[in-house]
């Protein structure tokens, strides 16, 4: 039997192989850079009407923590609100907010309207400690674990799904000590 | 006939507008064009196939005007990669760096061309090796054969 025969064959599996897994990645998801290492240095002031900032000392506290990057301009934002007050319900973490580049007036009023899902809130006004923090598209959802290193990245704006399969699942196992298998 | 020709002069001398975004440049002009290079070689995370020179989202004018603070505060161009590359990873690099991982992705046309070259060659000695055996001399028997089988007629 001649196994040369074989090689297209093989050839068109591999390709179609590669193809099935290349073509079904999303390309717009970017791998976080940050996953696995420490939260960064940063030390942002309240948000106006609130008197808690956030600092990269108030995510080092034993418990895991939830940072959530919004805008009030952000639409998606309002999408995910509702779930972040379930979160909250929830009492599996305290939820920070980074509030990036937003007026403080603006921020002020959407979290009295709809609701402050937030332990507390640090003003990103120039977008540096966003940047700082490898945002690139609002929202983004974090998970830092107790010793303040980031366990899990969300970009875009949280599923009920989302909520189920990653967030609270990944809480539970950070709050029970134990290493979280659950895919970020 | 001349206004024409007055047309299409002017057609001509249509340049190209290029478009140049409206920062604050820097005062040092080599800086500057340091600082565009730098910026060209970076992608835009929200519009991921641009460099965040060509492109006029929010973001990509905050990372150009992170690059232009670094080079005016005399940083060098690895360093100011680097400084993107913590917060957004090796991806955020237009042209990817030779390492471990980006391998396969800067030697797989090497390796293509090998493999090409490989299969040519191969052919090419099949193919001088059929018309080596071609070339060779017919014996006598074979000489004898061929006579019977040109000789005409006679068939069936």
């Amino acid at each position: 039997m001649r196994l040369s025969y074989l090689i297209p064959l093989a050839l068109f599996l591999l390709i179609g192989i590669g193809l099935a897994v290349g073509l079904t990645l999303n390309p717009r998801e970017i791998p976080s850079a940050l996953i696995g290492k420490p939260v960064p240095e940063f030390s942002l002031p309240p948000v106006q009407g609130r008197t808690l900032g956030l600092a990269t000392a108030d995510l080092k506290t034993g418990e895991p923590q939830v940072v959530n990057v919004f805008a009030s301009w952000c639409v998606p934002c309002r999408v995910e609100h509702p779930l972040l007050m379930a979160l909250k319900r929830d009492n599996l973490a305290a939820i920070h907010g980074l509030n990036y580049k937003d007026d403080p007036a603006d921020v002020a009023k959407w979290l009295d309207q709809l609701g402050d899902p937030f332990t507390r809130t640090g003003a990103d006004r120039n977008g540096r400690v966003g940047i700082d923090w490898g945002v690139y598209g609002v929202p983004e959802t974090f998970i830092v674990d107790g010793t303040g290193q980031i366990v899990c990245k969300h970009v875009g704006p949280l599923m009920e799904y989302d909520l189920q399969t990653k967030i609270r699942p990944i809480l539970a196992d950070l709050k029970a000590g134990r290493p979280s298998r659950v895919k970020c | 006939m001349l206004k024409q020709l007055g047309l299409v002069l002017l057609l001509l001398a249509a340049v190209p507008a290029t478009a140049q975004h409206l920062d604050d440049r820097l005062a040092d002009p080599a800086q500057e064009l340091r600082a565009r290079d730098l910026s060209r070689e970076l992608r835009c995370l929200v519009c991921q196939n641009q460099s965040i020179e060509d492109s006029n989202a929010p973001l990509a004018r905050d990372l150009r005007k992170i690059v232009r603070e670094r080079v005016s505060a005399g940083d060098s161009d690895r360093a100011i990669l680097d400084y993107l590359v913590v917060r957004y990873g090796e991806w955020v690099l237009l042209k990817p760096r030779f390492n471990a991982q980006t391998l396969l992705l800067w030697l797989g046309p090497l390796v293509f061309l090998l493999i090409g070259g490989l299969v040519i060659f191969a052919l090419w000695r099949r193919q001088r090796g059929n018309v080596a055996a071609a070339a060779a001399p017919l014996d006598a028997a074979e000489q004898k054969r061929l006579a019977t089988l040109l000789e005409p007629g006679e068939r069936n």
